[in-house]
């Protein structure tokens, strides 16, 4: 999936005409938050909206006469205007849809990615070798960078996990300090006695897979054993299930063996682990 | 404006449920009935994960901020990643996680309201 690009902000202006009523202003703010809309309200007096790159539409609880559509420009910002007295909630939504156009529906993706506390990241990379779904790359300056976060699995937390410094948030989630709150001294030591996944697999998952491809090219030749290869396969994956929180559906999306081989075949340069 | 002169933003966190329903019904009751002006956003994360606009233009305002979402750490670092990242200075972030909605609003409006519990901010 690609992220919806930012459309159109909702303002309910309350500097014309009367005012919106406290509860029906509070009814059309939550349909619309719902509905994954950006909702200014401004003040009786002051500028209509602060502005930054997004259409704006303006509500306003005019009078009938007021009750008109008008279109204007705030410096390079079209801004429309629309009378909603007569409109509950639900129709307001309706006619913000509708002007929203052609455009993706807001909200049709759960937020959930990983967020770095660059405070805390030594820019090991243990995530970057961890996480199988391409959520992790390195910027331009070899700094670990979440590039692609709408490729992360809902409800896995697994790479903050496997993080030695608690570097890594995911504001949605249960538990602390992986939801951001503050990181105390007992987390870290937590932290290190985990198993090291790296080390544990000889520094680089990527370095082990090729090396355990090659040898599985001439062992599984002379001795393939299927079967016994996916029991160990399948006993590894509760055990990381278990112990790194990992959702069952995103264990049925890892990727295949092949997909695992060619990512890795495309880090084969050694990389630099140190910050 | 709030009563201080702060611009004001709330993160309705619409695509999950770790804020209780309850307090942001309250928060949101509280602000759009006081009548200041302020700036409501369903969900940060959405938004830092697409770098929105309204991210860089509320990073970049001169007047103080208040932030009405969950914990500071995570909204400093989502700000962050969104390429707006936040000033020193001049953010006071509450987290509607811990916080009661009283307490929240009497510092963000600037009210005579006793706060009931101490406040979280960054």
């Amino acid at each position: 999936m690609t992220l919806a690009a930012p459309s159109l902000r909702v303002v309910l202006d309350q500097r014309q005409g009367p005012a919106f009523e406290a509860d029906r202003k509070t009814s059309l703010l939550r349909t619309l938050l719902d509905a994954g809309y950006i909702v200014s309200c401004n003040g009786e007096e002051g500028e209509l909206a602060p502005l930054d790159a997004s259409q704006l539409l303006v509500l306003r609880e005019g009078t009938a006469a007021e009750d008109q559509e008008a279109e204007s420009t705030e410096g390079q910002i079209p801004v429309t205007f629309r009378g909603v007295r007569k409109l509950d909630a639900d129709a307001v939504l309706g006619l913000v849809r509708e002007l929203q156009g052609s455009t993706a529906e807001p909200g049709d993706w759960k937020p959930w990615f990983p967020v770095i506390d660059y405070d805390r990241c030594t820019n090991c990379m243990q995530c970057l070798s961890f996480c199988l779904f391409g959520v992790y790359d390195v910027d331009e300056d070899k700094t670990i960078d979440v590039a692609q976060p709408e490729k992360c699995k809902t409800n896995c937390p697994a790479c903050s996990r496997v993080c030695p410094e608690v570097a890594i948030l995911f504001p949605k989630y249960k538990n602390g300090p992986i939801n951001g709150d503050e990181v105390q001294a007992q987390d870290v030591q937590r932290e290190k006695m985990k198993t090291d996944i790296s080390s544990l697999l000889g520094g680089d998952i990527y370095s082990m897979l090729r090396e355990r491809h090659a040898r599985a090219n001439t062992r599984f030749s002379k001795e393939r054993d299927e079967e016994r290869a996916l029991k160990e396969r399948r006993r590894c994956l509760v055990k990381l299930q278990q112990e790194l929180d990992i959702p069952e559906e995103v264990l049925a999306q890892l990727p295949s063996a092949e997909q695992i081989l060619e990512k890795a075949s495309r880090h084969s340069s050694p990389r630099d682990g140190s910050s | 404006m709030s009563c201080s002169g702060s611009r004001i933003l709330y993160c309705n966190c619409t695509y999950a449920r770790v804020v209780a329903q309850e307090t942001k019904a309250a928060v949101l009751d509280g602000l759009a009935q006081s009548g200041v002006a302020f700036d409501a956003v369903p969900d940060l994360c959405e938004l830092a994960a697409r770098r929105d606009p309204a991210l860089e233009r509320l990073a970049a305002g001169d007047s103080p901020l208040e932030i009405v979402a969950c914990y500071p750490r995570a909204v400093r670092w989502l700000f962050h990643a969104a390429g707006a990242p936040l000033p020193e200075d001049g953010v006071t972030i509450h987290n509607m996680r811990t916080e009661a909605p009283e307490t929240t609003l009497a510092t963000v409006l600037g009210s005579e309201t006793e706060p009931t519990q101490p406040e979280t901010s960054s």
